[in-house]
């Protein structure tokens, strides 16, 4: 079966133009926010700023934040491991789009 | 539905330890995590390797997998035996999103549902799966902005509660000024929720789009700057001269300065993909040297030759 829209679907890109809050992020990942608090203390992702006292996050964290989920949860590495993966893979990726 | 040999998808041997099982399936996933993977069937690969481990790594589902023998072969036809329901009881998989596992898992192990994974929210009610998508664009349509049609797999349940996959077309826009790598997050355009034993459309999932650049001829796109190498001839490099460069907003007038060589970059403000602030282009020139293959050709540079003396090799001390 196929379902068709006409009109056109306007998503959000996930760069430095928007900003979570630590439960939209959380939200956004499916977990709960003491999680999100971890990957922050463990550096794997990190708050663009902070308002009113709340953490204010761009859209590349979400990106990270959910690969380093993944990467957790299915290869069985802790967070400093996810975070070293992903800054390697980010570079890997960097060189070779030069 | 067929049989799936799970100790051939992990490489092991029917009779390998909990050791072997553990470290052939992290030393796979490594290799084929569709986040670290550039393996074109990444994804399907891992996929097959996760259910493999699921069962393999479990006593309890490893010895009832073991009943059917070495003799069943992946790919053969297969039905669980008349009794297994009853003689069996499983969990399903703790895989945290339904619909992921086959059907052949599901006919011997049950269904996975939502919640099993610790890092879920805990209650029995979860998000959706969210579903990760690709596609590749002309970078014209990153300047431009577009509307692409995509069509994704998304899990649905029927009304037996068995989650199937159903083809689901989607009209994206593309946001001007997208620059490549990015993802566009669609929110609940996802898999649907699922609570009490059931899905639950108040909770979808989300779509998450990677866009890439399709290969341009001359365009290297870095974030919203462009590089571009523009062939120039002696003279216009050597005169400077006004010449015309594309840019993906049409072409443009650029005045080559007297004097320039090989390698000299010039900057185009503002000239790359939109955004705030745009990007530029920089223009990397590239002197061209026409071949001297008529005798009016050879006469010009034979007249160069003999007036102008110079050592382009002098820094390389010969």
């Amino acid at each position: 079966m196929t379902e068709r829209s006409r009109s056109s679907l306007r998503g959000i890109v996930l760069d430095e133009q928007v900003t979570f809050t630590l439960r939209e992020l959380s939200h956004a990942c499916g977990v709960r926010t003491e999680l999100v608090v971890e990957m922050v203390e463990e550096g794997v992702i990190e708050p663009a700023a902070e308002l009113e006292a709340e953490w204010q996050f761009h859209g590349d964290s979400l990106v990270r934040a959910r690969r380093a989920l993944r990467l957790v949860r299915d290869l069985e590495v802790n967070w400093p491991g996810a975070a070293l993966a992903l800054d390697l893979l980010d570079e890997l990726e960097r060189l070779q789009n030069r | 539905m067929k049989f799936k040999d799970y100790y051939q998808v992990l490489g092991l041997a029917r009779d390998a330890s909990k050791d072997d099982i553990k470290r052939a399936y992290r030393r796979l996933a490594r290799k084929y995590h569709p986040d670290v993977s550039k393996e074109a069937d990444a994804e399907a690969r891992f996929k097959e390797m996760k259910e493999a481990y699921e069962v393999l790594k479990d006593p309890e589902k490893r010895t009832a997998y073991d009943q059917f023998g070495a003799n069943w072969k992946s790919g053969q036809d297969f039905q669980p035996p008349p009794n297994w329901q009853r003689e069996h009881s499983f969990g399903g998989g703790s895989f945290d999103d339904a619909g992921q596992f086959s059907d052949f898992f599901e006919s011997l192990f049950g269904q996975a549902r939502g919640g099993g994974f610790s890092f879920r929210t805990g209650s029995r009610r979860a998000k959706g799966e969210d579903i990760n998508a690709a596609i590749s664009i002309p970078i014209e349509d990153a300047f431009r902005g577009a509307s692409r049609t995509i069509t994704l797999e998304v899990p649905e349940a029927d009304a037996s509660g068995a989650v199937t996959r159903r083809r689901k077309t989607l009209n994206v826009k593309i946001p001007e000024g997208i620059t490549a790598g990015k993802r566009i997050r669609l929110e609940k355009q996802g898999g649907p929720g699922f609570g009490h034993g059931g899905f639950d459309e108040s909770s979808p999932g989300d779509l998450y789009l990677a866009v890439e650049y399709e290969p341009h001829p001359f365009y290297r796109p870095d974030g919203r700057d462009i590089h571009l190498k523009l062939p120039v001839t002696p003279w216009e490099a050597a005169l400077g001269r006004k010449v015309k460069v594309p840019t993906l907003g049409g072409a443009v007038d650029l005045k080559i300065p007297a004097g320039s060589s090989s390698g000299k970059i010039l900057r185009l403000k503002g000239r790359g993909l939109p955004g705030k602030p745009p990007g530029d282009q920089y223009v990397e020139l590239e002197v061209m040297v026409p071949p001297a293959e008529d005798v009016k050709m050879r006469e010009l540079y034979e007249t160069l030759e003999r007036e102008h003396h110079v050592n382009p090799r002098a820094k390389l001390g010969v």
